[in-house]
């Protein structure tokens, strides 16, 4: 049995001019592996994630054939029963760590309300913890940074609290989306480099959802590329430059490059395959 | 008709005209798409169609005097009834309509764009500019509007004139504070910025790129202020400073009721009413231009 | 000709010394990369000669003439800007036309419509998003009016602002081209501001490696090709594109 298995998922929204698919009846299944989901803005991929969670906001609704976790029929589960899954069995990574961190509290309080929300345990055990998941992202001085509010710290240093703060439950699964978009290259290494090597440790599924077609291969065993709300390539992260469909091809060759020849950058022709 | 309506609402409008009348044509479709938005909408348009028609719409000379038909009960002939002089109400309110209608929007007239120039002005430029002219709006501010209103007529003389003059006084710094503070949220914008490095000056940039994004907010809070001003201009009358008799405005008229309120209830409920109604109209119209206009809610999407 | 010049550029936000003694000189037609992690300083140098960072001393000149510390309009019609974010550069109450007409409206120039016509054919933009509102056009769209914006008062120096990295890769391939050939239809000067190397290597002819508000190393395209950067910061800069590149 996979860990998520995902069959004809679709994310609706209405409009006044009807309804629009922003996912498209997508099928996919996760095992304890480390799945890209790859698209460009508006191809349905955060929306793929958010329904994972079961948060996407009204009006939009979700629906699927298929839609399990760890053997939970996530379709008809609670509002209430999706709070547990939340954060304990599955959690989410966001793009920006200002915005997701509580401005008024400081680091090592939210890193431990993030634990104490799912499990009861005695005050010194958590401190305990809380430090050593702060050492586990590769903060040097956690009893330090422990201390400090989120303007304390760089983006870098943020977005890594935040992925203590997503791992500490120890989550089945692990949704990043766009995780290191607002970072600085050379900090967006170290950062991907630190969920990878949780990811591998705890032998939990990841899904890590990003526009950055090279990112996503060197990060991930397997990729999905969406377009328009619908899945257009599927393939093993050493095989992308082998990929096939059109849209996928056109993505990896208007990448420029660092050692650059081409004179102008090949530019994708939609109408070859949205024709449909 | 369907030409009309797909010619506004077309994607790639092809002159300047077609666009803005586009853009209008949305905001009013999304206005009447909210049913109080359209029911005050409604009231505002009845208020002024009123004013206009006056004489036609009356039934009576609302200044003329019978003694002998005082205090007459609302009947066929009197619809709202006749007040102590033999006045009939229903003609006086409906000319009323016409007092209300000019005091608010002369007020609107003199207050909203000094309030906007001066907020404007004092959060696009900054430092001690600012300081001044804030430190004004709070003074102005800090003073309860009614009895500034009542010092300024108190001083002016009584009068609808002096009454206009004394709410606009009264009313512009809430407009400034506003304009500043929206002023302040586009003052680093990069479109700001862009403009800037055209060498626009700054008289450009403040009247053609920052007004502009300040007027939506401003007209929701002007709408929802009639309101306030409409019984303001009523309190002014009241008290006998405001529209002086014979002129049949509506604070001066549940005045002059005060002294019958108990026997002949309906000379002063019916101008109460019109009060009621109209304020009511433009509270309404206010909160769905809100939602129409806000460009941090709507209109975007 | 030198384009621009920049001697001794100490920039500040108030008593906060942002960088230190930048010394570059860009010749005419050159197309020339300033490149930096955030905080480096980068963007700064371009806000500081674009005059909406007015705190400097040292000089800078264009075109040989030195410029203000405010903003003139004789040097706006020489040297105009790109910004980063297409949905933060231009005025949401403002149609494609108003925001493409402005520039000639402040500056006085005749013949508005003809210019503006002739712009949209130069960006890439079909007539029907002439009269349309910034929210009815895409990322690309958009971005297209900036540049086009920028080109309307036909200056020969263009600040570009990391001018793709708000869009998609495929979206930044079509502005990317659309620079190159604007540059060489109409000999623009690029200075720009990125932290995307494989970007410089399409677009530039020379780099400078910022670091902290200092210039790390100025250096040919064709060594950045090559791999053959000095200094051991831009080595390591390098090395991350690279290996994203896989």
């Amino acid at each position: 049995m996979s860990l998520l298995e995902i069959e004809n998922l679709r994310v609706t929204f209405p409009t006044p001019k009807g309804n629009i698919d922003v996912v498209r009846g997508i099928s996919f299944n996760l095992d304890r592996e480390r799945l890209g989901i790859v698209g460009e803005s508006g191809s349905g991929k955060s929306m793929t994630g958010r329904a994972i969670l079961k948060l996407i906001r009204a009006p939009g609704r979700v629906s699927a054939d298929t839609f399990r976790f760890d053997g939970i029929d996530l379709r008809n589960q609670s509002e209430k029963a999706m709070r547990s899954i939340r954060g304990a069995r599955i959690s989410m990574v966001m793009q920006d760590p200002k915005f997701s961190l509580n401005p008024v509290m400081t680091v090592g309080e939210q890193i431990a309300e993030a634990l104490q929300t799912h499990k009861r345990l005695p005050r010194r055990e958590i401190r305990n913890r809380v430090h050593t998941m702060l050492e586990a992202v590769r903060i040097a001085d956690p009893e330090r940074v422990a201390t400090l509010y989120p303007h304390e710290i760089s983006g870098g240093m943020g977005q890594r609290v935040m992925i203590a703060m997503m791992l500490i439950p120890e989550p089945d699964l692990l949704i990043a989306d766009e995780p290191t978009s607002a970072l600085d290259v050379s900090v967006q290494a170290q950062v991907l480099d630190i969920i990878d090597e949780q990811v591998k440790r705890k032998g939990m599924g990841l899904i890590f959802i990003s526009h950055d077609l090279n990112l996503v291969s060197s990060y991930c065993d397997r990729i999905l590329v969406m377009n328009s709300g619908t899945i257009v390539e599927e393939c093993n992260a050493g095989d992308l430059r082998n990929a096939t469909h059109p849209y996928t091809r056109g993505l990896i060759a208007a990448i420029p490059q660092l050692n650059e020849t081409r004179d102008e950058l090949p530019v994708l022709d939609r109408s070859t395959w949205v024709a449909k | 008709m369907a030409n009309v309506r797909s010619w506004l609402i077309d994607d790639s409008p092809s002159s300047r005209l077609q666009a803005r009348l586009g853009r209008a044509y949305r905001i009013s479709g999304a206005l009447s798409r909210n049913p109080l938005a359209a029911i005050g909408a409604v009231i505002i348009l009845i208020l002024i169609l009123t004013a206009i028609f006056a004489p036609w719409i009356a039934t009576h000379d609302p200044l003329k005097q019978d003694l002998t038909q005082r205090l007459l009960r609302p009947s066929g002939i009197n619809w709202m009834g006749t007040d102590e002089l033999g006045r009939d109400i229903w003609s006086r309110v409906v000319y009323g309509a016409r007092i209300t209608l000019v005091i608010v929007v002369l007020v609107a007239v003199l207050a909203a764009p000094a309030g906007l120039v001066i907020g404007a002005v004092a959060g696009y430029f900054g430092g001690w500019i600012d300081r001044i002219l804030m430190g004004i709006t709070d003074i102005f501010l800090s003073m309860p509007k009614l009895i500034l209103a009542l010092a300024l007529v108190a001083a002016l003389g009584p009068g609808i004139e002096n009454a206009i003059i004394a709410i606009a006084i009264t009313s512009w710094p809430g407009y400034a504070r506003i304009a500043r503070a929206e002023t302040l949220t586009f003052k680093n914008s990069e479109f700001i910025a862009a403009i800037r490095l055209q060498g626009a000056s700054s008289l450009r940039v403040i009247l053609g790129h920052v007004l502009p994004l300040c007027t939506s907010s401003m007209i929701v809070r002007v709408t929802l202020d009639m309101a306030g001003i409409i019984l303001t201009a009523a309190g002014l009358g009241f008290i006998g400073l405001g529209a002086q008799p014979p002129l049949p405005e509506w604070g001066a008229m549940i005045a002059r009721g005060r002294s019958f309120i108990l026997d002949q209830w309906w000379v002063a409920t019916m101008p109460g009413f019109a009060i009621i109604i109209v304020s009511l109209g433009f509270c309404f119209l206010g909160d769905g231009l809100r939602d129409v206009l806000d460009p941090k809610s709507g209109e975007q999407r | 000709m030198i384009a621009l010049s920049l001697q001794n550029l100490d920039i500040f936000y108030g008593e906060t010394q942002i960088t230190h003694n930048i010394n570059v000189e860009i010749k005419e037609g050159e197309s020339f990369a300033l490149v930096g992690e955030s905080g480096s300083g980068k963007s700064t140098v371009l806000k500081a000669i674009a005059g909406l960072a007015p705190e400097w001393s040292g000089s800078i000149s264009a075109f040989g003439q030195p410029r203000s510390h405010n903003i003139d309009q004789q040097f706006a019609k020489h040297c105009q800007m790109v910004f980063q974010d297409p949905y933060g550069s231009l005025h949401p109450r403002k149609t494609v036309d108003a925001t493409l007409s402005e520039p000639l409206a402040i500056h006085g120039v005749s013949n508005q419509n003809g210019r503006v016509e002739d712009i949209l054919v130069a960006v890439g933009l079909d007539r029907k998003f002439r009269f349309r509102y910034p929210h009815q056009l895409s990322g690309g769209q958009r971005q297209r009016v900036a540049i086009a914006r920028a080109l309307m008062l036909e200056p020969k120096l263009l600040l570009l602002d990391e001018p793709t990295s708000a869009l998609d890769v495929s979206v930044q391939a079509e502005i990317l081209n659309l620079l190159k050939r604007l540059r060489r239809e109409q000999n623009l000067t690029f200075l720009m501001v990125t932290h995307n190397l494989p970007v410089v290597s399409f677009l530039c002819d020379r780099l400078a490696v910022m670091r902290h508000g200092r210039i790390v190393e100025i250096a040919d395209v064709a060594e950045l090709k090559r791999g053959a950067l000095k200094e051991p910061y831009s080595r390591e800069l390098m090395d991350i594109s690279s290996a994203h590149a896989g």
